[in-house]
């Protein structure tokens, strides 16, 4: 087809005992839509690190546009038109669009005298490729697909060759991400090169010219996207055959566990992030929360588990008003929560795997006795615990820093599963976890509802709410506005609901 | 295993540190125009040179190893209380006051009376500053340095006015009573209980914050209050708590000093222990047990230095530089691996 | 008191309040460089003894305060390189490092004046500070011209030092990077810039002005030296950065307020015929900073990485 812009041989990277990249070698042709596709862990976003320059490699070789080169440092890519977009937003809350979009590209000791020339080169440029956006406006204000937006120019603005997009629908409503693909098809016909990190094997379809498989660090193979299809893709990806489909319901539902009214809630900077929602979760049912992250779904987990308070409106656990509770009080009426954030809230990584199982009953026998601490039987309720969940560790003394983030999430759900929950709230549960954690969570989610308690998934990850979901609640801005069975087929109704595109004929609950 | 490591932990850096701070004393101490080695040998000499020496180092300890048990506890609770020094006054007062009241009282219940004056005291003084940053989110390590000015001068106005001694014109209150005296362990040094006391302190503080599930709960708003509240830990609370238990064993270690030593109140009755309980706590890595060692270092470090003063005319100042050397160089080896944790507090 | 005293009081207070606000304004501005890119200095008042000292040594010796100045900054940037390789490369504790700076700061300055110039001071040699400039004709405004145009030069520059730190923190590359650098040091690794570059710079910052501010007590505010002549002026620099919301001008402003309160206790001791005890006096400002931080502090968000350390990988 066309020239080499990049080529990547032998790339090793490890970090602090485990290895990322495993000798990866990799060409991508300019003006290419290159995907590079794996699970959670293949090592696709330390790779694109490196060629950004932000990791050393261990050993290996970039040669870039025919010349071997040596990134020290992100300016030394952003130099040679290299640019990314990262999974999680690189931007300055506090700052405008345009002070985020030229830091860094000025020496230290330049005048920013004329922020309106600036603003002007990025009002052009934003026409020029269809990303609207007010350079003057904090980004902080902005939404999601707006923030991508800016990250997106700022490369532009530096004039970027080459392009690295890690994830980025992963923040996405289906629309939007398919604007997106869109666009960066456009670019690619004016002569960008982008490499698009995914593990979406639909997105892989749809945009891009090859593909490159990694997995466990590996490359596995580089194929043209026109000669493969999803299920050899996912082949591929995992290294062998699949079960994407969950395994069917068992038990039958029962009596209204939860059941939420007009419920208003506050996000901590006091303004209204959950507007008047109202619904109920039976026993033996999986009740998944739908929308793009950041329309509220935080904060009403944080509402229902005491941990925010509520603005207005009321919720029942078991039929008993918890407006007030405690998440404590909560607790003892049958409540269990594994948290959105693991790392903020699920687990304290200091602390042992021991001492994070009895998170909740520190102070309560077996595991305290007059105020006291009994550690023989905390070590062994842990012991237990792990072998039970099959958590892969050394020991239970062992700081849970240490495990992977799928064994401290098989942590977390023993933990709250143990109580044998009548509500189990769980907050995008497989987040950032491997492929075989994720299952064992997910079957481990389905059996605790087959056992007759009710469960309340948020997920931002539809495949996730399809496998699980017996129907799904659609939020956007705060609201519910939509419910729908868990159906695939409804994906394209869905993704409209989440965009805030409401139909006339949806079924709002009221 | 374990054991060992931690032991090498507590032992081997803080060594590796308090030697580079000689080390640091002794060229400044050239660059004055003293021997270092003179001058060093003065100072061990005067920190364990004799039985008195020993006593006077361990009295010096005291106030240091209480005050270092207490913040250990405030610092693992993730609240930075600088204002053990104003807590230490605090305490003083409410001692004095009371020592000087209920004169008519019996040694056994006297002497419990002034310690828990002090201590209560000295909890109040700290929870006022854990009040301010539960209820209006301010930052506990500007409000307790406030606090510290504030209890000093307000002790300055005590003794020059409404408590200075009914005879004689200096700015002290009367001796308090003979009942209200800490019994002495080391006739005829000055060595009291009081010395007993804090050793007990710092075991039972060490119980409090690794055995107990208030300990727990203590630990757990200290790294991640995200994660108390999620487990169901009242988090004001515990940094309430944590302000006032070490509060308290700073107000306790001023009872102790008038009850034990002073046995009046006067201005400049600490020389900067609440400042010497910080490093000593630090140190210690917020561990109790390892306050005692660095409460008897520092105590070493600073009657020796007054020896040192007095003997070798070297001024006895120098032991504030090998201090702070020595928590430098221990921040250097890496000796603290505690950070900032309270963030999520200020609202 | 008669209004014609009243008047002469307080433009005797106000005089004072510039003067007395120099320390703070110096003190806080380099405070807010040094917060604003994520590193919390405790130890600025260990900082400032040391420039109060090492300007008070160098002035005595050459009888020139423009060296003392100098070899003030100069001891201020080696205290700011000391913190910041213990806080940004060695990534230590910065509570535990600011601590340590009060410390050594106090002891250090007082070891030698006491054995460097213990011996010398029953002769001790006067010598010259900075010496208020009366600015022609404005001086002799009556109210004004006390307040304003008879002061020293390094009062007179405190509002183009904090004009320049303004300009420098808002205006330059340099200033964007920094306040980037305490809300999200992240994005500005990932935009090529050196976060540790960036935070040595504003450390250093931090300390060469706390210096300066320590400098004033000893080169312009008086001509002598004593042991922790800045008596706490460092502890109520730091609350000024957080009342004056991490901004040169709020920081100015702020100080300005806590100069009055300090003139106002100064000059209310001085006034006849008051019989309120002086602790009474001497406790305002601590209890106004008490008061102020409270009901003030709810509405400043400090810079989110304050007190961090950043690891890059």
């Amino acid at each position: 087809m066309s020239e080499t812009i990049i080529k990547l041989e032998n790339m090793v990277k490890t970090f602090s005992g485990t290895v990322a990249n495993r000798g990866v070698s990799l060409e991508i042709r300019k003006g290419e839509i290159h995907c590079l596709l794996g699970e959670n862990g293949a090592g696709k976003t330390v790779l694109m690190s490196i060629v950004y320059g932000l990791y050393q490699p261990d050993s290996g070789r970039i040669i870039y546009r025919g010349e071997p080169i040596v990134l020290r440092s992100p300016k030394d890519a952003i130099k040679r038109g290299i640019g990314m977009v990262h999974q999680h937003f690189m931007l300055v809350p506090t700052l405008t669009v345009s002070e985020n979009i030229i830091l860094g590209q000025y020496p230290p000791w330049k005048i920013l005298r004329q922020m309106d020339k600036v603003e002007t080169r990025i009002e052009k440029l934003s026409r020029e490729f269809g990303l609207k956006i007010d350079p003057k406006a904090p980004v902080h204000r902005l939404s999601v697909g707006e923030q991508q937006r800016v990250e997106i120019l700022k490369a532009l603005y530096q004039g970027v060759d080459l392009l690295i997009l890690d994830e980025p629908t992963a923040v996405l409503t289906p629309q939007e991400s398919a604007a997106l693909l869109h666009f960066l098809k456009e670019m690619a016909g004016r002569g960008l090169t982008v490499i698009f990190i995914t593990h979406k094997l639909e997105e892989v379809m749809q945009v891009s010219d090859r593909v490159t498989v990694l997995r466990d660090g590996r490359k596995v193979e580089t194929v043209d996207t026109a000669e493969v299809n999803p299920r050899k893709l996912a082949n591929l990806m995992v290294g062998r055959e699949v079960l994407l489909e969950q395994p069917p319901k068992t038990g039958a539902e029962g009596e209204e566990v939860l059941s939420v009214k007009d419920l208003s809630i506050d996000d901590e900077r006091g303004l209204p992030a959950v507007k008047g929602v109202s619904f109920s979760v039976k026993s033996g049912e999986i009740v998944g929360i739908a929308g793009v992250s950041g329309n509220g779904q935080s904060e009403l987990a944080l509402g229902l588990t005491g941990l925010a308070s509520i603005a207005s409106g009321e919720f029942r656990l078991c039929g008993k008003i918890a407006n007030d509770l405690t998440p404590r009080e909560l607790s003892h009426l049958g409540l269990a929560h594994v948290p959105e954030d693991r790392h903020k809230m699920g687990v304290v990584l200091p602390f042992s795997i021991a001492e994070n199982f009895i998170l909740h009953d520190f102070d309560s026998p077996p595991f305290a006795k007059n105020g006291f601490l009994r550690t023989g039987t905390i070590t062994a309720h842990a012991n237990e615990m792990v072998g039970r969940y099959d958590v892969r560790l050394s020991g239970v003394e062992q700081q849970i820093a240490q495990l992977s983030g799928g064994n401290q999430q098989k942590v977390v759900i023993a933990r709250e599963l143990h109580r044998n929950p009548r509500l189990l709230l769980v907050n995008e549960p497989t987040r950032g976890i491997d492929i075989g954690a994720t299952e064992f969570v997910r079957r481990q989610i389905a059996a605790q509802r087959d056992t007759g308690s009710a469960v309340l998934l948020i997920s931002s990850d539809l495949e996730e709410l399809f496998a699980l979901s017996d129907r799904l609640l659609i939020f956007y801005e705060g609201r519910i506005v939509g419910e729908t069975p868990a159906r695939k087929e409804l994906i394209e109704e869905i993704g409209l609901l989440m965009a805030g595109k409401s139909m006339e004929t949806n079924s709002v609950t009221k | 295993m374990q054991l060992l490591r931690s032991i090498g932990q507590i032992i081997v850096r803080p060594t590796a540190a308090v030697a580079v701070a000689l080390l640091v004393g002794g060229i400044l101490l050239i660059f004055a125009g003293y021997s270092p080695l003179t001058a060093y040998g003065v100072m061990w000499k005067g920190a364990f040179g004799s039985m008195n020496n020993i006593a006077e180092t361990l009295l010096k300890s005291t106030p240091l190893i209480l005050i270092g048990s207490g913040l250990a506890v405030a610092f693992r609770s993730g609240i930075w209380n600088i204002g053990a020094e104003g807590q230490l006054y605090a305490g003083a007062v409410a001692a004095t006051l009371a020592g000087i009241i209920f004169t008519g009282l019996p040694a056994f219940i006297l002497v419990p009376v002034v310690l828990v004056a002090g201590a209560l005291s000295g909890a109040l003084w700290g929870g006022l500053a854990g009040f301010l940053k539960v209820r209006f989110g301010a930052s506990e390590i500007v409000t307790t340095i406030m606090l510290n000015f504030l209890a000093i001068i307000a002790t300055s106005f005590l003794v020059t006015g409404p408590m200075i001694e009914e005879v004689g014109k200096f700015p002290q209150t009367a001796q308090i009573a003979e009942a209200a005296h800490l019994p002495r362990i080391l006739v005829p040094t000055r060595l009291h209980v009081g010395f007993l006391l804090s050793l007990g302190v710092a075991a039972v503080t060490y119980l409090l914050l690794f055995k107990s599930s208030r300990g727990y709960a203590l630990r757990t708003v200290g790294i991640s209050p995200d994660a108390a509240r999620y487990a169901g830990i009242n988090v004001g609370r515990g940094l309430l708590a944590a302000m006032a238990i070490s509060g308290g064993a700073a107000g306790l270690a001023g009872a102790v000093e008038v009850s034990g030593l002073t046995f009046r109140l006067y201005q400049g009755i600490s020389p900067g222990y609440g400042f010497d309980g910080i490093a000593v706590a630090l140190l210690a890595n917020n561990n109790p047990i390892g306050v005692i060692f660095t409460g008897i270092l520092f105590g070493a470090l600073r009657s020796g230095s007054e020896v040192m003063q007095m003997n070798a005319q070297v001024p006895s100042v120098l032991v504030s530089v090998i201090q702070g050397v020595v928590l430098l160089s221990a921040a250097a080896f890496g000796v603290f691996k505690i950070t900032i944790t309270n963030k999520q507090n200020e609202e | 008191m008669e209004p014609l005293a009243i008047i002469t009081f307080l433009a005797a207070v106000l005089a004072a309040t510039w003067r007395l606000a120099t320390p703070f304004i110096f003190t806080s501005l380099g405070e807010v460089f040094s917060e604003r890119a994520g590193v919390l200095n405790i130890g600025l008042e260990g900082v400032m003894l040391i420039g109060a000292f090492t300007a008070f040594a160098v002035t005595f010796f050459t009888g020139n305060p423009v060296w003392g100045l100098v070899a003030a900054m100069t001891g201020g940037l080696t205290c700011g390189l000391l913190f910041a390789l213990l806080t940004v490369s060695l990534k230590a504790n910065q509570i535990v490092v600011g601590a340590a700076f009060n410390l050594v700061g106090l002891g250090l300055t007082s070891f030698l004046y006491r054995s460097v110039f213990s011996g010398r001071m029953e002769t001790a040699r006067e010598y010259h500070s900075f010496s208020p400039i009366e600015i022609p004709l404005l001086s002799r405004l009556p109210f004004f011209g006390e307040i304003l145009f008879r002061q020293n030069i390094m009062v007179y520059a405190t509002p183009f030092v904090v004009l320049a730190g303004a300009f420098l923190l808002y205006r330059t590359a340099f200033g964007l990077s920094v306040r980037s650098t305490g809300e999200h040091p992240r994005t500005v690794d990932s935009a090529g810039l050196r976060v540790g570059v960036i935070r040595y710079a504003s450390v250093l910052i931090g300390c060469a002005l706390a210096a300066v501010g320590g400098a004033y007590l000893t080169v312009a505010h008086t001509n002598q030296f004593n042991e922790g002549i800045t008596s706490g002026r460092g502890f109520i620099a730091l609350a000024v950065v957080v009342i004056g919301r991490w901004s040169p001008w709020g920081a100015f402003f702020v100080s300005l307020l806590f100069g009055f309160f300090y003139a106002l206790q100064l000059r209310l001791q001085a006034v006849s015929g008051i019989t309120i005890p002086y602790q009474f006096l001497q406790a305002l400002p601590y209890l106004l900073t008490l008061v102020v931080f409270v009901t003030l502090r709810k509405r400043a968000a400090p810079p989110s990485a304050l007190g961090v350390p950043y690891k890059s990988s």
